[in-house]
């Protein structure tokens, strides 16, 4: 093992600390989807930035783990470089870009479009962790909701989308139930991932470092995103392929490439689209 | 073992290289050392100190020069490090009744025991641009005062005047058991004034300022006045266990407000004045008197008052006094939302296209 940064405790956090989060992720996954608070720290990243996260990998990370760190999908993105580099340079851990050598991956805003495996951890960074935020800002009465399953209010929100505007137009952060019990947010994924938490192999963790809630998916949990009989949950569809590597089910970048408006669209999964991209010019 | 991965890493150096050229700004001029930033920016380093909640004025200093003058930044610069630090041990109540007075006023009495000592202040300054500072000139250099070593005596509170005639509430009865800490336990609603006055503390100065202000225009109005505003020194004194007794370890400069409110009573208690507390760090008058205003105005529900403005309502106002959470949370507006965006898009063009063909249909 390379050596850690000298000063720090291995991977930033003091034990105690490291214990007080572990507990917090283990009552977390005793009780699926539920919003288990803890006394987040502060951390040399800013709010906002992936501090729940960043504790929460910090706190289950060993020497021998192997980390993977996506913002948007793609490894190269600053923030994933600069989460990536915290830990090469806090813990020492070896790092890799491939979704299936990760034994941990920290992730923003996507879940890796190769398939999940038992034993690896998906480290979500949480924004929002309230799924009535938007209609119940106080925390004391959503927590009460949330204790008396008393979801109708989304329900009804869901349906007003549908009278209004024909459709649900929630596009990404997606709203799903938890074991038949907890409503909860997945974190600001496109709609396209709420699929990939259903029964997962994998454990999923979710850290809000700002607002202070760890909250977890274990292996095979299942997640249903809200819907209607009449109006079943879609994802987004695009009608082009990846312009690099020709997949025609993954999610896409639209990236705009002159001042007419061009647009070519590529696989937002940068290691999916290497992967494919490597397997096309060894066969 | 540290896999490279392109782009990003090298534009962060890049980005990372450049920052530290800006901050030491034209080469030419002598830098900034932190013993002038301690010394002549005492007021910045005082508030990196108060919102940073740490009493350390090197490393304020050190911060600030960091962070290039932005005083969130020092901040939370200041806040990652004390996150880092031990607790050794709590200290006990500092009393402010003992304070090396430095300044001292009361807008409720003319006259009162201990007098009024105006001290370093800028209230009744004229401000206007003093192009002597500008000329650097050492020349009308000011002769060093410095505070009486000791306490001449204790000098007694306002409010502790008042309470001799039973005009103001009694002070809470000293709660056993340590105060709670929102840095060790996240913090919930309702929150107890332990934990409110914590919050506040460490809460923005310009956040509390605006919102004391609010107060002060009809929402949530508290009829305020200033008993009592003292700045000076004081001891920190610790029990350490294998002694039984407390020992000073110290000496911090604090700036103590205390507001009393007109108070109509209910039931249980007599019309009476009702106290709001502010306490900071260091020099910060302004913000110990925001604090003050905040403080009482969040009083509200354990005094039976109607709840009708957000300074009043603790969920609104403790969750958004941190500066650090807010300003992460406002900056990460910057990181990529490239994904998200696309759902929205391809949400928009469905919702465009059904939107068309309706109107096609209706014409």
């Amino acid at each position: 093992m390379s050596a850690a940064h000298p000063g720090y405790n291995f991977a930033y956090l003091d034990e105690q600390t490291k214990r007080m989060i572990r507990r917090a992720i283990l009552k977390a996954v005793a009780v699926p989807g539920y919003q288990v608070p803890f006394a987040g720290r502060e951390m040399p990243l800013p709010y906002g930035w992936g501090t729940g996260g960043i504790q929460v990998t910090a706190s289950i990370i060993g020497a021998t783990d192997r980390l993977k760190v996506i913002d948007q999908g793609a490894d190269d993105t600053t923030n994933a470089v600069s989460i990536r580099r915290f830990f090469a340079k806090t813990a020492g851990v070896a790092t890799t870009t491939r979704t299936n050598e990760a034994t941990i991956i920290q992730t923003r805003h996507r879940v890796p479009e190769t398939p999940l495996q038992a034993g690896q951890i998906m480290v979500f960074q949480v924004p929002i962790p309230e799924p009535l935020r938007w209609l119940e800002p106080r925390e004391t009465r959503s927590r009460r909701m949330h204790a008396e399953a008393d979801y109708g209010s989304m329900y009804v929100k869901l349906y007003e989308d549908i009278a209004r505007m024909g459709r649900i137009t929630t596009a990404y952060d997606y709203p799903v139930m938890v074991n038949g019990r907890y409503l909860m947010r997945p974190s600001p994924i496109p709609r396209f991932d709420n699929p990939k938490l259903d029964r997962s192999p994998a454990l999923m963790l979710f850290g809000a470092g700002r607002e202070k809630r760890i909250y977890a998916l274990p292996p095979h949990t299942p997640v249903k995103s809200l819907d209607f009989e009449d109006h079943p949950f879609t994802v987004e569809r695009w009608t082009q392929r990846c312009q690099r590597c020709g997949s025609g089910d993954s999610f896409l970048d639209e990236i705009v490439i002159d001042d007419r408006g061009t647009r070519r669209f590529v696989c937002s999964d940068t290691d999916h689209c290497d992967t494919r991209l490597e397997r096309r010019s060894a066969s | 073992m540290y896999v490279a991965v392109k782009g990003g890493e090298t534009a962060i150096d890049a980005a990372h290289a450049l920052l530290a050229e800006r901050r030491r700004g034209d080469p030419a001029l002598a830098e900034l050392s932190l013993a002038q930033i301690r010394e002549q920016l005492a007021l910045a380093v005082d508030r990196v100190m108060a919102e940073g909640a740490l009493y350390d004025p090197d490393l304020a200093a050190l911060a600030i020069k960091q962070a290039r003058g932005d005083l969130i930044e020092a901040i939370f610069l200041l806040r990652a490090y004390r996150t880092t630090l031990p607790r050794l041990v709590a200290s006990e109540p500092v009393d402010t009744g003992h304070m090396r007075i430095e300044r001292r006023i009361s807008a409720t009495f003319k006259d009162l025991p201990g007098g009024q000592i105006l001290g370093p202040t800028f209230d009744y300054t004229h401000r206007l641009l003093d192009f002597a500072l500008a000329a650097e000139s050492e020349a009308a250099r000011p002769a060093r005062q410095s505070l009486p070593a000791v306490a001449a005596e204790p000098m007694p509170r306002v409010a502790e005047i008042l309470g001799g005639e039973g005009l103001i509430e009694e002070a809470p009865a000293d709660t056993a058991g340590a105060p709670g800490d929102i840095t060790r336990t996240p913090l919930s609603y309702p929150a107890s004034r332990d934990l409110r006055l914590q919050a506040l503390a460490r809460g923005d100065e310009g956040f509390l300022l605006a919102m004391s202000y609010s107060t002060q225009r009809g929402y949530g109005h508290t009829h305020p006045f200033a008993a009592e505003i003292r700045h000076g020194r004081v001891a920190v004194e610790v029990v350490p266990p294998e002694l039984g007794f407390a020992i000073e370890i110290g000496e911090i400069a604090v700036t103590e407000c205390q507001m009393v409110n007109q108070f109509k009573g209910n039931e249980a208690a007599p019309p009476q004045f009702t106290g709001g507390y502010g306490l900071t760090f260091g020099g910060a008058e302004r913000k110990a008197m925001a604090m003050a205003l905040a403080d009482r105005a969040l009083r509200a529900a354990e005094l039976g008052e109607e709840i009708s403005a957000p300074a009043q309502d603790q969920e609104f106002m403790l969750s958004h006094a941190d500066n650090v959470e807010a300003s992460g949370f406002v900056q990460h507006l910057k990181l990529p939302h490239y994904v998200d965006f696309q759902s929205e898009l391809d949400l928009l063009r469905r919702l465009r296209k059904e939107w068309e063909t309706r109107r096609e249909a209706a014409e």
